[in-house]
């Protein structure tokens, strides 16, 4: 394993992505802002048809361009290490950008809205099918009515190897905490696959 | 967003850039407001260099400064003398992933740019490292 990886330093740093994903206004954006370095605004632009009579459209005839902003963090881990984090646009509309956000990812986080659990299926589809390594972040939003964990892993239909953790994703420590799980399942995931290589 | 870290990305002439109050009064009828983000690339979608994701990181030859480049060109071999992300520099660009992939696809044609290359996986020893480090923030 050494072999194919190098030590990464300050003039070849090391760009590690971290994917935020979960339903339109689950709190995506709050979450990446929370502990990114910088407030950025990355925009994607889609040469699409799919906008018009979504958007209003009407009076810009034949506009065949969607502008999607979405949400991107940047934390510099060390020298050589930057943690980019990028969330998954909302809307079903923009599941094309998906492919090319989630490739190279190290791990992905969902995040769910206990008031509209089913916004989150989506993701989780996305990341069991391509076998990304993910957990589940409970946003615990205040008026939210309280559901212990095991409800919320029925709901979801996610198997009991699936983390689940309860955040907050407007503290900083909360969120710094979601990540750190996110690298433990990483590793848990890395772990079993070696001992699983070490059987042959 | 006009406080970026990498101090003046404003002013920079790129069409698509979010408009200011300033000129813009309410008698200014334009005939078409749509502003068409492929514009900076001749309306070239399709980047001619495959596999540059967001977090893929940029540096810029050295050579490539003093080369005869167009603005946004000029800028990006500017910026990325020392290692830049694709994202970082649609940030700092005000312009769409889309087009900035084009234009640092031809600079990497051109042999101007080159992708920094990132291990194929990363070790298990740099994952506990993100963990720490990300613990520590």
């Amino acid at each position: 394993m050494s072999g194919r990886s190098r030590e990464p330093s300050a003039a070849h740093p090391i760009a590690v992505k971290i994917v935020i994903s979960g339903g339109f206004g689950v709190g995506k954006t709050t979450f990446v802002g929370a502990i990114s370095e910088i407030e950025p605004l990355v925009t994607e632009a889609e040469l699409t048809e799919r906008s018009i009579g979504i958007d209003d459209t009407s009076a810009v005839a034949g506009k065949t361009t969607t502008t999607v902003a979405l949400d991107f963090g940047r934390i510099t881990l060390d020298e050589a290490l930057l943690l980019y984090l990028f969330g998954t646009p909302g809307q079903d509309r923009f599941a094309f950008l998906w492919d090319d956000l989630v490739t190279g990812a190290l791990g992905a986080i969902v995040l769910v809205d206990t008031r509209r659990i089913e916004d989150s299926f989506p993701a989780i589809d996305y990341f069991e099918e391509h076998e990304i390594p993910f957990i589940i972040g409970i946003n615990r939003f205040t008026g939210a009515q309280r559901f212990n964990p095991a409800e919320i892993r029925d709901a979801l239909g996610v198997s009991a190897g699936v983390p689940m953790v309860e955040c907050d994703a407007r503290n900083r420590e909360s969120v710094k905490s979601v990540l750190v799980s996110l690298t433990e399942e990483v590793l848990a995931k890395r772990a079993t696959r070696v001992r699983a290589e070490s059987t042959w | 967003m006009t406080d970026s870290s990498w101090g003046s990305g404003a002013g920079f002439p790129y069409a698509g850039a979010p408009r200011t109050s300033v000129g813009r009064q309410s008698d200014d009828l334009d005939e078409d407001p749509v502003i068409r983000p492929f514009m900076l690339t001749n309306g070239r979608t399709q980047p001619l260099h495959d596999g540059l994701r967001v977090e893929t990181l940029l540096r810029a030859e050295p050579a490539a400064l003093s080369a005869p480049l167009r603005f946004e060109s000029r800028r990006i071999v500017e910026l990325a003398q020392s290692p830049m992300s694709v994202a970082d520099l649609s940030v700092v660009l005000r312009a769409p992933l889309g087009v900035v992939r084009v234009i640092v696809a031809d600079l990497i044609t051109q042999g101007f740019l080159a992708v920094e290359k990132q291990p194929e996986e990363l070790s298990t020893s740099l994952i506990e490292r993100i963990r720490d480090r990300v613990r520590a923030l």
